[in-house]
C-alpha cells in the first residue's frame, strides 16, 4: 500500500458506474463499481469479452460520455466532467475514424493544429509521426488511397502527433488479418516504449492481451474481476471466469482444508489431497477465516473451486503414479504438443497437454488408464 | 397467389404479371408527350401540332420577347434567394434534428418542416394568398418579397431531405475523432462536419432551386401585379394563342431542370 501512493498514477477510475437507458426503457449497467488505477508509462490492458463495458470505460476516460456515479482522475486531477477536447487524452478508433475529406498529412496535422502550434512546429510534428509509423511515401494519399493496414497507423500517427500523456486503443487490431495483426502488435510495443507515454489498449484477444500487456484488468459483465501482470493472471487467476477465459484450465471440486498465509490443502472427491495456492479472496469468501488468524487453522469445510491448468501437469510414468487417474477419451495432435482430454474415476473431465518429443511416439491412447502427476503450487483455489 | 413468390429466392418485380407493360406503358406515357413538345419547339410553321420543317425562330423569338426576359429573370431571382434561404434554414434544422440530444417536441418539428409535402399545394396557396392579402393591407407594401417568402416556405423540405440524408450517414466517430484531438465544437463543426456535409447542401439547394424554378399553383396565388414568373408566364400564354414559343420556352426549362436534378443526384451519392 505504501509504494503504491509514491506510484505516478496516469489514471484513475474511482467507483465509476455508468448506467444506460432512462427510467422507462430497460437499464443497462455497462459499468458497475469499476475501480482501477493505471499506472505512468505502462501498457495497461483492459482484457474480456464482447459487451462486458470496455468500449464504455475507454469512452468515459476520453470523455465521450460521462460516468453515473465515481469519478475518473487524469494525473491526479479529476476531469469527470471536462469535454473530450480538454483532456489530454486521444484515442485510436476501432473504425480508425480518419477524416476522409483529408489527407494523410492533413489528418495528422489536424491535433497538432487544433493545440495552437505554429505552422513550422506542425510540419515537423506530422514529419515526425509520419516517419514514427512508416508512413513518409503515402503522406499526399486520402484515407480511402490506402490499406486498412495503413489507415491503422496514420490513427496512431494522428492520435500520436498530438503529443497525449494517455494514449486510448480500442481494438485497435480486431480489423486486421492475422499477419498484419502480428506485426502490429509488435509495432504497438515499440511505439509505446519509445515515446513513453501510457497505453490503455482494449481487446478481447487474451493472447494479445498477454504478449503486449505491462498489466491487464480482466472485466466481465460491467465488472474488473482482477487486475495484475500477465503472469500473475495467468499462473493465479483469481476466479472461475478469469481461469477460463485466459488460456484453459480444470476445474475440479474439492474442501478447503489447512490455510497458511496464501497456500492451503485441499481435499479432491476423489478423496486425494493437493497443496494449492489460495488468493486473498477466496477463504474471506469461504468461513470467513483469513490466513492470520488463531494458527492458521480452519476448523469447518469449505467446497471451492481449484484449476489446474493442461500444461502444468504430466502423464505419470504408470497408472498407479501420480495423484489422479482416468480414461483417455480422445487425444488431439498440435504439432508443438498433444492434448490428452481424460475422464477422471470421480466422472470429472480433465486435460493433459504434453510437449511432443522428437522419437514423437504417443504417451497414451485412447481407452488407456493413465496417472497425472501434479507439482505442488500448480493448483489454484478460485475465489468463488 | 404464390406464382411470384417462392420460397427461397427474393422477391423479383419480373414475377408479377404485366408488370413490365404497365411500365412501358407508363414511360411512353411520361415521355411522349414531352417529346413531341420538344420536337414542335423546332417546329418552322405557327403550329404546334402541324410539322413544317425545322427553325430556331422559336427561341430567337423567345430569347428576344421582353415579357420572357423579364419572367425568366424574376423566376431565376426568386429562386436564387428562396432557395439560399431555404438551404440554410433546412441546414440548421437538420443540424438541430440530428446533432442534439433528442428533445421534447423533436417529432413535432420534423412534421412542421415537412408540412409543405403534406399539405395539397392549392391549400397553400390559398392560405398564403390570404394571409398575405391581410398585411398587404395593413402594410400597404406589394413588392416581390411574399412571392420570395412563400417559394422559401415550400422549398425548405425539399432541401432538408438531402441534408439530413447526409447528417445521418455521417459516421459519428469522425466528430469524435475531431474533439478527441482537441477541436471545440465550433471547429469540428467547420473542419468536419460542414466539408462533409457540403454535397447534401448542394444538393439540397439544387432541389430546392427546380423547385422554386418550376412553381406554378403557389406563385399564381401569391404573386402581385406584373410579377408574372416564367411558368405563370407561359400559362398565361396558353390562355391566348399557343406558338411553339411556350414549346421553346418549356424545353428551355426542360433542360435547366434536367441539369439541376442530374447535378443534385451526382451530389447525393458523392462519398
Ligand atoms: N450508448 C449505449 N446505449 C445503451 N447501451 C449501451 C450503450 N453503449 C454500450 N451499451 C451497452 O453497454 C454494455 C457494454 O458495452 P461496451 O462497453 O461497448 O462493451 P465492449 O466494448 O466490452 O464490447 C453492452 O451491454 C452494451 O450493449
Ligand atoms: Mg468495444
Amino acid at each position: 500500500m505504501h509504494d503504491m501512493a509514491v506510484e505516478a498514477r496516469a489514471v484513475e477510475a474511482r467507483a465509476v458506474t455508468k448506467i444506460f437507458g432512462s427510467d422507462d426503457s430497460a437499464e443497462v449497467t455497462a459499468l458497475d463499481d469499476v475501480t482501477v488505477s493505471i499506472r505512468e508509462n505502462e501498457f495497461f490492458t483492459l482484457l474480456g469479452p464482447s459487451g462486458c463495458g470496455k468500449t464504455t470505460l475507454l469512452r468515459l476516460i476520453a470523455g465521450f460520455d460521462h460516468p453515473t456515479r465515481g469519478e475518473i482522475r487524469l494525473h491526479g486531477e479529476d476531469i469527470s466532467h471536462l469535454p473530450p477536447y480538454q483532456r489530454r487524452v486521444n484515442t485510436v478508433f476501432q473504425s480508425y475514424a480518419l477524416f476522409p475529406h483529408m489527407t494523410v498529412a492533413e489528418n495528422i496535422a489536424f491535433g497538432p493544429e487544433m493545440l495552437g502550434q505554429p505552422r513550422a512546429e506542425v510540419a515537423r510534428t506530422v514529419d515526425e509521426m509520419l516517419g514514427l509509423v512508416r508512413m513518409e511515401e503515402f503522406s499526399a494519399r486520402r484515407p480511402e488511397q490506402i490499406s486498412g493496414g495503413q489507415q491503422q497507423r496514420v490513427a496512431l500517427a494522428r492520435a500520436l502527433a498530438a503529443h497525449p500523456r494517455v494514449l486510448l486503443l480500442d481494438e485497435p487490431l480486431s480489423a486486421l488479418d492475422l499477419k498484419l495483426r502480428k506485426e502490429m502488435q509488435i509495432e504497438l510495443k515499440r511505439l509505446q516504449h519509445e515515446t513513453g507515454i501510457t497505453f490503455v489498449f482494449v481487446t478481447h484477444d487474451q493472447e494479445e492481451a498477454l504478449t503486449m500487456s505491462d498489466r491487464i484488468a480482466v472485466m466481465n459483465a460491467g465488472r474488473i474481476l482482477q487486475i495484475g501482470a500477465p503472469r500473475e493472471i495467468y499462473d493465479h487467476p483469481a476466479e472461475r471466469f478469469v481461469a477460463n477465459f485466459i488460456g484453459e484450465s480444470n476445474l475440479l471440486r474439492g474442501e478447503l482444508g489447512v490455510v497458511t498465509s496464501a497456500t492451503g490443502t485441499v481435499t479432491l472427491s476423489s478423496g486425494v489431497t493437493l497443496s494449492a495456492s489460495v488468493p486473498d479472496g477466496a477463504v474471506r469468501a469461504g468461513a470467513g477465516r483469513t490466513s492470520g488468524q488463531t494458527s492458521g487453522q480452519t476448523s469447518s469445510q469449505t467446497l471451492v473451486n481449484v484449476a489446474i491448468r493442461p500444461e502444468h501437469v504430466q502423464l505419470a510414468a504408470s497408472p498407479d503414479a501420480g495423484t489422479l487417474s482416468g480414461r483417455v477419451e480422445n487425444v488431439v495432435y498440435f504439432g508443438t504438443d498433444t492434448l490428452y482430454h481424460l475422464r477422471l474415476v470421480t466422472g470429472e473431465p480433465f486435460t493433459v497437454r504434453m510437449q511432443n518429443t522428437r522419437d514423437g511416439s504417443p504417451d497414451a491412447r485412447i481407452g488407456d488408464t493413465v496417472g497425472v502427476s501434479i507439482r505442488a503450487g500448480v493448483a489454484q483455489v478460485l475465489q468463488d | 397467389m404464390s406464382g411470384w413468390r417462392n420460397r427461397g429466392q427474393p422477391f423479383s418485380s419480373r414475377r408479377i404479371p404485366g408488370f413490365a407493360g404497365i411500365a412501358l406503358a407508363t414511360f411512353a406515357l411520361l415521355y411522349a408527350p414531352i417529346a413531341i413538345l420538344v420536337i414542335y419547339s423546332f417546329n418552322a410553321g405557327l403550329s404546334i401540332a402541324i410539322w413544317e420543317g425545322f427553325s430556331l425562330k422559336w427561341y430567337v423569338q423567345a430569347w428576344n420577347n421582353e415579357a420572357v426576359q423579364e419572367a425568366t429573370l424574376r423566376s431565376l431571382g426568386v429562386a436564387s434567394v428562396a432557395a439560399t434561404v431555404a438551404t440554410l434554414a433546412a441546414t440548421m434544422a437538420a443540424l438541430a434534428t440530428t446533432r442534439t440530444r433528442p428533445f421534447r417536441g423533436m417529432t413535432a418539428i420534423y412534421t412542421l418542416i415537412n408540412q409543405p409535402l403534406m399539405v395539397p399545394e392549392i391549400v397553400t396557396a390559398v392560405a398564403l394568398l390570404i394571409f398575405f392579402a391581410i398585411i398587404k393591407v395593413a402594410t400597404g407594401y406589394t413588392g416581390i418579397v411574399y412571392l420570395v417568402a412563400a417559394h422559401t416556405a415550400f422549398c425548405i423540405p425539399f432541401a432538408y431531405l438531402p441534408i439530413r440524408a447526409r447528417l445521418e450517414s455521417m459516421d459519428l466517430s469522425l466528430e469524435r475523432a475531431a474533439a478527441d484531438l482537441y477541436a471545440t465544437p465550433w471547429m469540428t463543426f467547420r473542419r468536419v462536419t460542414l466539408p462533409l456535409l457540403w454535397p447534401g447542401i448542394m444538393a439540397g439547394f439544387m432541389l430546392a432551386f427546380v423547385i422554386s424554378l418550376d412553381d406554378v399553383v403557389i406563385t399564381e396565388f401569391v404573386k402581385s401585379a406584373g410579377q408574372e414568373t416564367l411558368p405563370t408566364y407561359m400559362l398565361g400564354q396558353i390562355r391566348r394563342v399557343m406558338t411553339p414559343e411556350v414549346n421553346a420556352i418549356s424545353t428551355a426549362l426542360l433542360l435547366a431542370g434536367v441539369v439541376f436534378v442530374t447535378l443534385f443526384f451526382a451530389l447525393s451519392r458523392k462519398r
